[in-house]
């Protein structure tokens, strides 16, 4: 089994002529202007894609791309430019460019780039999706097409697609330090619409993770099939969402989006670093109820989220943000540890090399408590229970955060009740944390399907939670009293 | 030297070589520059270009697109092959197919002024300047205004070009320049109000003047200070015109071809349909001098015209490219986007919801019990039912005038019964890139807080 940090190092030696005399004579190129620290970020990616409408495929894709992005550092400065071209000419005059962010005059940096190797293994390149051949997935989107119209005769529309990307990456630093690693990364997407009697509904589901056909064995195109199916006949008979404040239990799994939008970013370092963040200048301090532990994970093995190296060559890890309740740490990438001198915690990543580097999540999750699940319903008078949703946003300034339902509950009397239609809950992230009254015992990862959004650059991250009870948080519904 | 416009119509040639039935090649290149300053002092230099072709293939009605940024002659060989190759195991369509001859545009094409020459020429230091004298503006404005995130100046100077089997090539260079800054000022239990001012167009000159951006966003900032939620009741809403220009822009997501003949749209089939107050009235028109969102041609090369979407209420017509009005037995709008790596899909360019001849100080005057909105997080829309639901704040009218501000609230409604609800239209049309709208009052709809 091939070593993924060799395997990238060799593709941009054969295929580009880039080997670590390149590497050293750029990054020197650099920093002829000075700096605190450059790197250079190598990507080689294919995507392929096979979309499934109407019973057939309806368009194949695949897009090939690579090129360099080359930083240099000054204080909490960057210079940054890229270039598609790996011909050395182009990627001299990157370098130079980026050292624009330097002061002339300093003396230029001598640099002795050298392969290291990477201790984490979260997932394997050796069977990628880009390579399977095409009829294998248009199986799957043909077996999960069968069972969405299977589920109802309702169902109308079924709509898929798989998309799957194989990205080679190579960072090599202005401290030697030069690292690789190859990334895999497969999403099934299954789109549903439910016409009964001129009412339509759709509901969407997706599942996938740093994998390879593997993953289909464990959660089946029928599973997402007949989820999707499933929601959307659902919504069929959804009821108008109440409008106020409720208690909400939120299911296992995807409700991790609570975590990603209600303290994640805003533990982001460079956020509070600048003091933008309401949770500037906190740790230490109680900022959620002591039953929240909240983690962010680079290194789950073959989630969307995970990384081996972060995009600045950094080691990922496991990084406790918030323990008992009390703010721990933030996630910092390299210019956010120096900002406040701890080690980095391999949170550094950009969405390819035409993108600077910025502190993100990778896999961030609760741990899991002592309640029983049913208990956690049992005990809610009247309120919502949340099971799957679209997505979220937050404001890290004021802490005001949101996601949005796509399949939720009432709960009257203890009990499960009517589905509701899509409704937003909006809340202010250390009160929401702070409402977390009950946690249960029964954690789990989300199905590989997230994007975080920061600042204009999309990552594929991971959420996880165990079933949770929020005291008090808003309902944006339409129906009042 | 190989003009893009050569590249397209190579790509095109070796597909057809290759075995292509109809083919199009779509390049994008562009150099792009971002300088940020932050509290007075630089943070980002970034500047870069790019280059890259995508090709779509339709033989037999089957499609396949793919895409390179290596454009050498054997790198474009490969890239036809591969795109013919994969085709084959797309199932056969009868609605894919390139635009009929007589709907593409040219050859003569119309002049849009959306290519400013200054704009390649600007210097590092002036656009370090201009980021600077919005961030001094801002922080200036009033001694409770102590951080900013940064103020950016962003260009972008580039070229489209696209070729088809056809014979159709043309290409047409844009341009487009943006300014935006954040800054915020301190609240209790260590919130932060911060507010952000942009302004994004074609042309320097119809960039708005720096410092004016700056003090914009500090007045946002203040105005929040103190904001609380409220109770939750069904009131009217006044939409200020960035408000409104986002209320468009949920909307839009109905209006396309794609969830037409989908059914993925509250808005399928209910043409003629009265559904919005006789205020209500949309269009959509590429051909705008100037517009951020105008173009001579569309993303296959259709040429572009205004489209009347609502008028007086009524709906009066969608957006759509090729595959979309054949699916849905429509003509093409001119109205696909595309990217190199992608299909075209329909989508507005420059969407204007129309302005009425009321000042906004006098729809807010007549509420007695309302909410003024001025920020909307989250993305709660449904296109399927019209369900709106959105995280919200901005201030609480009473009596007429804006009492208090509010945050951590939301407001729902269902997009027909808001359409239908618009009870008011400013005369202050303003446009956010691409968008324009008025200031607009809901009559009612439910604000869910306490």
């Amino acid at each position: 089994m091939s070593n993924p940090a060799t395997t990238s190092l060799a593709l941009f030696a054969d295929q580009y002529g880039v080997d670590t005399a390149v590497m050293s004579s750029l990054l020197s190129a650099a920093l002829a202007h000075g700096g605190d620290f450059a790197e250079l970020f190598f990507e080689h990616r294919v995507e392929t894609g096979i979309s499934w409408e109407d019973q057939k495929v309806k368009a194949a894709s695949r897009n090939v791309a690579q090129g360099v992005g080359i930083r240099v550092v000054r204080g909490d400065a960057i210079g940054y430019a890229y270039t598609e071209s790996l011909e050395i000419d182009a990627m001299r005059r990157a370098a130079e460019t980026a050292g624009r962010i330097g002061r002339a005059g300093e003396r230029p940096v001598p640099v002795d780039a050298t392969p290291a190797s990477v201790a984490n293994s979260c997932y394997s390149a050796a069977h990628p999706l880009t390579g399977v051949p095409a009829p294998e997935k248009v199986a799957i989107l043909e077996r999960a097409d069968r069972a969405a119209r299977a589920y109802d005769p309702s169902v109308a529309r079924v709509d898929c697609s798989i998309a799957d990307e194989l990205k080679h990456v190579l960072v090599a630093r202005s401290d030697g330090r030069v690292v690789g690693d190859v990334q895999p990364l497969i999403r099934l997407n299954v789109s549903v619409l439910s016409d009964h009697n001129g009412s339509r509904q759709t509901a969407r589901t997706g599942g996938g993770g740093r994998l390879g056909m593997e993953y289909f064995e464990r959660v089946t195109p029928e599973d997402a099939a007949r989820d999707a199916a499933r929601q959307a006949v659902l919504l069929q008979s959804a009821v108008e969402a109440p409008a106020g404040t409720f208690p909400v239990v939120l299911a296992a799994g995807d409700s991790g989006i609570l975590l990603h939008e209600a303290v994640g970013h805003g533990l982001e370092a460079d956020f509070n670093r600048k003091g933008t963040s309401m949770y500037s200048g906190r740790t230490g301090e109680p900022v959620a109820s002591p039953l929240v532990t909240v983690i962010d994970d680079g290194t789950i093995q073959g989630s969307r989220g995970s990384l081996n190296v972060d995009d600045e060559g950094n080691d990922t890890r496991r990084n406790v943000l918030i323990e008992g309740g009390t703010l721990r740490a933030y996630l910092q990438d390299e210019i956010s540890a120096r900002h406040y001198g701890v080690t980095p915690s391999g949170s550094g990543r950009r969405e390819t090399f035409k993108h600077y580097i910025m502190p993100r999540m990778t896999n961030t999750l609760m741990l899991p408590g002592e309640s029983h699940p049913e208990d956690i319903i049992r005990g809610v008078e009247k309120g919502i229970y949340a099971v799957s949703y679209s997505g979220g946003q937050v404001n890290i300034s004021n802490g005001d955060f949101v996601f949005s339902l796509t399949e939720a509950y009432l709960i009257e009397h203890g009990r499960i009740t009517a589905p509701v239609r899509n409704v937003t809950l909006i809340g202010n992230g250390p009160d929401v944390l702070s409402r977390v009254s009950m946690v249960g015992s029964d954690y789990q990862l989300s199905d590989g399907r997230w994007m975080c959004g920061k600042d204009g650059q999309s990552v594929p991250v991971g959420v996880g939670m165990p079933t949770v009870l929020v005291s008090g948080i808003t309902v944006g519904g339409t129906s009042v009293g | 030297m190989t003009s893009n416009l050569d590249i397209a119509r190579r790509a095109v040639e070796l597909a057809r070589r290759a075995g292509a039935g109809q083919c199009d090649a779509y390049l994008a290149a562009y150099d792009e520059s971002e300088v940020t300053v932050r509290l007075g002092e630089t943070e980002k230099l970034i500047e870069a270009g790019s280059r890259a072709l995508g090709l779509r293939v339709i033989t037999e009605g089957r499609t396949a697109v793919c895409s390179t940024s290596d454009l050498s002659e054997a790198a474009i060989e490969r890239l036809a092959r591969d795109t013919v190759e994969l085709a084959r195991i797309s199932g056969s369509d009868q609605y894919a197919g390139l635009p009929e001859p007589s709907e593409l545009a040219g050859p003569a094409l119309p002049s849009l002024q959306i290519y400013d020459e200054r704009l390649g020429a600007l210097t590092t230091d002036e656009k370090l300047q201009m980021a600077l004298d919005c961030e001094t503006a801002a922080l200036a404005f009033d001694p409770r205004i102590t951080n900013s995130d940064g103020a950016t100046f962003g260009t972008r100077v580039g070229e489209v070009a696209l070729a088809n089997s056809h014979g159709f090539a043309a290409a047409y260079p844009s341009t487009s320049v943006s300014l935006m800054v954040e800054v915020m000022a301190n609240d209790t239990d260590g919130k932060k109000r911060n507010a952000y001012w942009y302004s994004d167009e074609r042309s320097l000159h119809r960039l708005a003047d720096p410092a004016e951006v700056g003090r914009t966003a500090a007045r946002r900032a203040l105005d929040q200070l103190g904001a609380r939620k409220v109770a939750t009741k069904q009131v009217p809403v006044v939409f200020e015109p960035m408000m409104a220009a986002r209320l468009l822009r949920d909307l839009a997501s109905c209006l396309s071809g794609s969830a037409l003949y989908r059914g993925a749209t509250f808005l399928a089939g209910r043409d003629g349909e009265r559904i919005g107050s006789a205020l209500v009235t949309i269009t959509d028109d590429p051909t705008i001098p100037g517009g951020r969102g105008s173009r001579p041609f569309d993303g296959e090369g259709v040429a572009t015209r205004r489209t009347p979407l609502f008028e007086e209420g009524t709906l009066c017509g969608f957006l759509f490219d090729c595959y979309t009005a054949r699916r849905t037995g429509r003509a093409t709008t001119g109205s696909a986007q595309r990217g190199v790596e992608s299909l075209p899909s329909p989508g507005p360019a420059n969407l204007t919801f129309a302005p009425g001849n009321v000042a906004p100080e006098a729809i807010v005057g007549a509420v007695a019990d309302g909410l003024y909105l001025t920020s909307i997080i989250g993305h709660g829309f449904n296109p399927t039912t019209g369900d709106l639901s959105h995280g919200a704040a901005g201030f609480w009218i009473e009596n007429g005038r804006l009492a208090f501000p509010v945050s951590e609230v939301n407001v729902s409604g269902r997009m027909d019964a808001i359409l239908a609800a618009v009870d008011a239209t400013g005369d202050d049309l303003t446009w956010f890139g691409s968008t324009a709208a008025p200031t607009i009052r809901v009559r009612e709809m439910t604000v869910s807080g306490l």
